[in-house]
């Protein structure tokens, strides 16, 4: 799964879908891996206006934890999202933006609610959100 | 005609295999009338769509939407995304959209992931642009479970029992065919974003027209606004009835 995949998915469990908590889901034990994709600014530009970048910031902040596995280096999002004036004049951002939605993989590792706590496992970069009987 | 991905790759004992339903998904979505749609609805420097597919099995229509992005949307920049309560399908879909990917670099989208899960339950709220579901349509009985070993793990070998639930779940709807489209229906304002789209696979045994009806009666479209539902594509003659319809389902 690609990393930005996190940015469209919350923790199964009904009750907590209204608190703010339950999104992003947290990696855990993460374990990378990069694919080759050529950089295309106009799909960058494109997608900028629907991310969540406050979630985008937490979730590559925690994948990127030294406890994980991370072949690739750190890139350092800015605090608020870039204008798309910003994004085309700025090679840095549009790459590190690149490398961080479009060629990074979650292959194994947890998916964690911050709510509940549910770990929903990764394996071969599939998530499994189906819920254990009690829960559903 | 776009080329059908191949799906040479696919268990057929645990997923279901291509068909005339699938077939007919790939027809209408890549209709003229259809591009035509898509292409003001989704205007080209508009934000990025997000496509999802319900249930995508072989993953054939997922990794022709991937793969033939910029025919049908008018633009190759979109994210595409499958979730599949069958572990071996999520598999497969992922196989499929990734080589459909590479044989069509230029006119391809983005491949976001294949999840499994029930239904959209994992899916932060009006997210999609566009969902696809060719649903467990046929009229039956009971509405059949997932084997709970199968929820967790996939080690070991898969029984006989086990792979005739699998394939079961990938077509019997309970009443009327409904039970499980009714689920998809009623979560639609939820799921969709305001400029979302869904396309539905009907048969005859669902009663589409009423079905139409009761999505143009529903009543969160929101401000002002109000649910359309029309066929779109259709095929199979049976006793004066389509044997199957495509149904188009969006607010203005
Ligand atoms: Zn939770």
């Amino acid at each position: 799964m690609k990393l930005l995949t996190l940015n469209f998915l919350t923790c199964a469990v009904k009750t907590c879908k209204s608190s703010s908590d339950s999104f992003p889901l947290h990696p855990k034990d993460a374990e990378l891996a990069s694919d080759d994709v050529e950089v295309n600014p106009e799909l960058l530009v494109n997608l900028l206006p629907r991310l969540d970048w406050k979630a985008l910031k937490t979730t590559s902040a925690e994948v990127f934890l030294p406890s994980c596995i991370y072949p690739l280096g750190f890139p350092q999002l800015p605090d608020s999202p870039p204008t798309i004036e910003q994004l085309q004049s700025d090679d840095k951002l549009l790459k590190d933006l690149h490398s961080l939605l479009m060629e990074t993989n979650l292959m194994e590792g947890k998916l964690v609610c911050g709510v509940c706590g549910h770990e929903y496992a990764v394996r071969e970069g599939i998530p499994n959100f189906l819920l254990p009987s009690h829960l559903v | 005609m776009l080329p059908t991905p191949s799906t040479s790759h696919v268990p057929y004992t645990l997923v279901y295999e291509p068909a005339e339903d699938s077939f007919l998904l790939l027809d209408t979505l890549s209709s003229p009338t259809s591009l035509t749609f898509h292409t003001s609805h989704f205007p080209p420097s508009s934000p990025t769509p997000l496509v999802l597919e319900i249930g995508p099995g072989s993953g054939v229509v997922l990794a022709f939407l991937t793969a033939h992005a910029n025919h049908i949307f008018s633009r190759p920049d979109i994210l595409t995304l499958g979730i599949d309560i069958n572990s071996f399908a999520c598999a497969s879909t992922a196989k499929t959209v990734s080589l459909a990917s590479q044989d069509h670099p230029t006119t391809s989208g983005e491949f976001l992931s294949a999840v499994q899960g029930d239904l959209t339950s994992c899916l932060r709220g009006r997210q999609v642009d566009v969902l696809v579901f060719n649903p467990p349509y046929v009229p039956t009985e009971d509405l059949p479970a997932l084997p709970e070993r199968l929820r967790e793990k996939k080690e070991g070998k898969v029984t006989f029992e086990e792979e005739s639930k699998l394939l079961e779940l990938s077509y019997a709807g309970g009443k009327d065919g409904m039970e499980t489209t009714d689920r998809v229906i009623d979560s639609l304002g939820d799921v969709l974003s305001e400029r979302g789209v869904a396309y539905l696979l009907l048969c005859a045994g669902n009663k589409p027209e009423a079905v139409k009806q009761r999505i143009r009666e529903m009543d969160n479209a929101g401000e002002g606004r109000r649910w359309k539902a029309e066929t779109v594509g259709t095929s199979g003659r049976q006793a004066g009835w389509e044997k199957l319809q495509i149904v188009r389902i969006w607010r203005e």
